[in-house]
């Protein structure tokens, strides 16, 4: 566990705790259950933006995507009698396609990703809402699918969201594809510097390309497991500012604009956080109009903190230093086992 | 002259488990050029970074015109007339000539509306140039200008502050003689105005042309100094290593064997018109000079595949090889270890032992999951082969000295199986030490049948090191040395065209 991670689970507990404390319905087991139903749906598509963030890039069309492919999803089962088996693959498979598409776009063409990505975010918006005449797509009544709303909106024991199983596999998988595989490690080369990765033999750009595979695959997933969650989706709003609570899950997961850094439990604890601020807004009764304004405020806080907290650590090490020489003890620093940042 | 200028008294400054510097002290004299030598990790860029206020020394005091301090700051070191000219140059090169020099302090016009006033702008840098000499206008975009040209626009800027301190940190390690001879006279000038220079190189031939002191560094502690008359290559030598170094050329150990990397025809986009025909045999180090921009990087990016060569073809051990990115060539042996490591060569943020993994990550895997005790293990062989001075092999690249970096850029491919490697600028900015087990390492290399081709600038490194040489000139090659034709003058009558 690195020392970040560390940090922003002991942020967790602390407001947990606050909000514990000043509304214990917090720790009722329908509000744990709704909140990790929250954290498995978001969580889904924020550590496919995490790959992508990792190789320097960005993907703002998550968002927009869980509209697309939600509302065809629902088209498909429901209006077209497609076999949902059948669907999910569609889906999944057309996800992967958009985001090959914008791989291809940021690797082969040279465009930059927030271009390519801002392009996707109107274009699946405006093609949603033109697919649906910008009417709700949903369930008509007494239409159901047993099987497809158990593993999506189903719960083990009436408490364990399905959801959450889903993220929790889907993170197992994916944490040690990121920091165990060779692909995983390519991931990071690249984002760190895609010259010297190129120049030891990495296929950078199908590195790249797979990353945004990789994120419109999860987002298709998300996109499944959301409609499935709301059963109605107007094209207009649905999935509005996703790709920002993933881009935020993700940075406070310790993931780099600048690319080559972050982590998978870093990105599932940031979704926690996040989703645990939501609740706190629900909870304490502050107007949910000043949602976004809390979320903004408490990230904002945790950023400093942490640039804070980095910069006390250095200082106290040169503040060390200067002791040890003032001492006259330079030798035995030099004996000392190298402090880890 | 009443004292000097800047004194350090007993500076040391320790980084966790490292100390760079021990209770450092001298004084430099107005008009004084002082060399600072030293292998790399021995402390001189760390020692830059005090005098430049961008590090704070953890013992030891700083005296500038007599006035004591613990430490700097950064607008303090300016205002106190030290200026620097970087090894990795700090200019914009969105910018032009001028613009670079004032850059946070232009003249304004328009009172609020705060704008630039180019005309006092380029009047002000006008002069600056002329007084070094110097061949471009004030509006030359940066981009447009040469390495050697950049180096001086510093310089102009570091006089446009009315330094009176300037540290050149390897301002010569990509120049070439005639711009290390225009170098030379500028800082002549500087010191005729009563300017002091620090100049830091690892050519003793530099140092012992243009100053008139010499310090030594050595594991971070001042081992000596060397007055006008005492500065001499042996001495110089046998203080930055404490031991006399052996002769540079090793012959090999027994003949070269067939031609493995032939390169017909090959034309890049640099210069279209010029084609290279060349080969090199297995167990030889080709030498490859030329003035800086000859074209030999092109070459040697256009066979290793990051650049397309327009025509041409190359074949390995008689067969014909295509080649369309790095992937390609590493995959039939042919490694290339770039010129500038930071950017092509190294992840400097990550583990000496990652960095050593990287292309060959495949063979320290089981089903595509990395085998990190095999990983850590390889790491650590190459480690010990190449003598790396490195904490551990989990110790950030970025941390170590140039000469230990590049080590670890050559342990990549010695890991695997070489048939060609190709050196650009092997030993760019490294000490003489390290300088001396590359050399080592690149006759081992060959003796097993390598293929080596060697690019560089460094004319001592080239006659020194090659089995033959191959002078390019303007994209193409203007001729073939052996070993009983090497000498200064052959080299360089070819890299300037004159076959």
């Amino acid at each position: 566990m690195y020392k970040k991670d560390f940090g922003l689970l002991i942020l967790i507990i602390v407001v947990g705790t606050a909000v514990a404390l000043i509304n214990p319905r917090f720790l009722l087991p329908a509000n744990l259950s709704n909140t990790a139903n929250q954290v498995g749906l978001f969580g889904l598509f924020a550590i496919g933006e995490a790959f992508v963030i990792i190789t320097g890039g960005i993907e703002l069309s998550v968002g927009s995507m869980i509209a697309l492919l939600g509302t065809i999803f629902i088209d498909l089962i429901v209006n077209h009698d497609v076999h949902w088996l059948v669907a999910v693959i569609i889906i999944v498979l057309g996800g992967c396609a958009l985001g090959s598409v914008h791989g291809l776009l940021v690797t082969k063409m040279r465009l930059q990703p927030f271009v390519v990505t801002l392009c996707g975010l109107l274009i699946y918006r405006g093609i949603a809402r033109y697919y649906t005449q910008d009417a709700t797509a949903g369930f008509g009544f007494g239409e159901s699918f047993p099987t497809l709303e158990w593993l999506t909106t189903g719960r083990i024991l009436g408490i364990i969201p399905n959801s959450m199983i889903a993220l929790v596999v889907i993170a197992v998988v994916m944490g040690i594809v990121l920091h165990r595989s060779v692909y995983g490690r390519y991931l990071f080369a690249v984002g760190k510097n895609e010259e010297a990765a190129r120049y030891s033999g990495i296929p950078t750009d199908r590195v790249v390309t797979s990353a945004y595979i990789v994120c419109g695959g999860l987002a298709a997933i998300a996109a499944i497991y959301i409609a499935m969650y709301t059963r109605s989706i107007s094209p207009a709003v649905h999935g509005s500012f996703y790709e920002l609570y993933a881009i935020a899950a993700a940075v406070l997961g310790g993931c780099s604009l600048r690319g080559g850094e972050g982590s998978i439990l870093g990105v599932l604890l940031g979704v926690v956080l996040l989703q645990v601020l939501q609740n706190l807004v629900n909870l304490l009764g502050i107007p949910s109009s000043l949602n976004f304004a809390v979320m903004g405020a408490v990230i904002l806080i945790g950023v400093v903190a942490d640039q804070q907290i980095m910069l006390y650590r250095q200082r106290a090490a040169t503040a060390r230093g200067r002791l040890q020489a003032a001492a006259g003890s330079a030798q035995e620093a030099a004996e000392q086992p190298r402090l880890k940042k | 002259m009443t004292g000097p200028f800047l004194e350090l008294i007993d500076i040391s400054k320790i980084y966790p488990g490292v100390v760079a510097l021990d209770h450092v002290s001298f004084a430099v004299w107005p008009g004084e050029v002082i060399g600072l030598i030293g292998e790399n990790g021995a402390g001189k860029s760390t020692l830059m970074k005090v005098m430049g206020g961008v590090a704070e020394p953890s013992g030891g005091m700083i005296r500038i015109d007599g006035i004591e301090r613990l430490a700097l700051t950064v607008p303090e070191a300016i205002s106190a007339g030290i200026a620097f000219v970087h090894q990795e140059l700090n200019l914009f090169d969105n910018l032009d000539a001028a613009a670079n020099v004032f850059i946070g302090r232009e003249p304004l016009y328009g009172g609020a509306l705060r704008l630039i006033d180019r005309k006092k702008l380029h009047a002000a840098v006008q002069p600056l140039l002329d007084r070094l000499g110097v061949d471009f206008a004030p509006d030359t975009p940066v981009a447009q200008l040469s390495l050697a040209q950049r180096q001086l626009l510093e310089i102009v800027k570091a006089l446009s502050l009315d330094a009176r301190l300037v540290i050149m940190d390897e301002p010569t390690s990509s120049l070439t003689l005639a711009e290390t001879d225009r170098l030379m006279s500028v800082v002549a000038g500087l010191k005729a105005h009563g300017v002091s220079v620090i100049f830091i190189t690892h050519r003793l031939n530099e140092v012992k042309r243009c100053a008139d002191r010499i310090v030594v560094l050595r594991d971070g502690r001042v081992v000596g100094a060397l007055d006008r008359g005492a500065i001499a290559h042996d001495a110089m030598i046998r203080l930055m290593i404490g031991r006399d170094l052996k002769a540079l050329y090793v012959p090999p150990a027994r003949e070269p064997g067939r031609e493995r990397l032939e390169i017909v025809g090959l034309r890049t986009g640099t210069y279209p018109t010029q084609s290279v025909d060349l080969a090199v045999r297995s167990g030889e180090i080709l030498g490859l000079a030329g003035l800086v921009g000859s074209g030999r990087t092109e070459l040697a990016r256009a066979v290793f595949g990051v650049d397309r060569p327009l025509g041409g073809s190359v074949r390995l051990d008689g067969e014909p090889l295509i080649v369309s990115s790095p992937r390609d060539a590493i995959a039939k042996g042919i490694y290339l270890v770039p010129e500038d490591r930071k950017r092509d060569g190294l992840l400097v943020d990550m583990s000496v032992a990652s960095n050593i993994s990287l292309p060959d990550l495949l063979a320290h895997s089981r089903v595509r999951l990395i085998d990190r005790a095999s990983e850590v293990a390889n790491a650590v062989r190459q480690k010990e082969r190449l003598n790396i001075r490195a904490p551990a092999v989990s110790t950030v690249v970025g941390s170590l000295s140039g000469g230990n970096q590049q080590k670890v850029v050559l342990a990549k491919w010695l890991a695997m199986r070489p048939r060609v490697l190709i050196f650009d600028e092997p030993t760019r900015g490294i000490d003489v030490g390290a300088k001396n087990e590359i050399y080592l390492m690149l006759r081992r290399l060959a003796d097993s049948g390598v293929a080596i081709l060697m690019i560089s600038s460094d004319m001592e490194e080239v006659i020194g090191v090659s089995d033959r040489i191959a002078v390019m000139h303007e994209g193409g090659i203007s001729g073939f040395l052996e070993r009983n034709q090497f000498s200064e003058q052959n080299v360089l009558r070819l890299a300037v065209g004159h076959g």
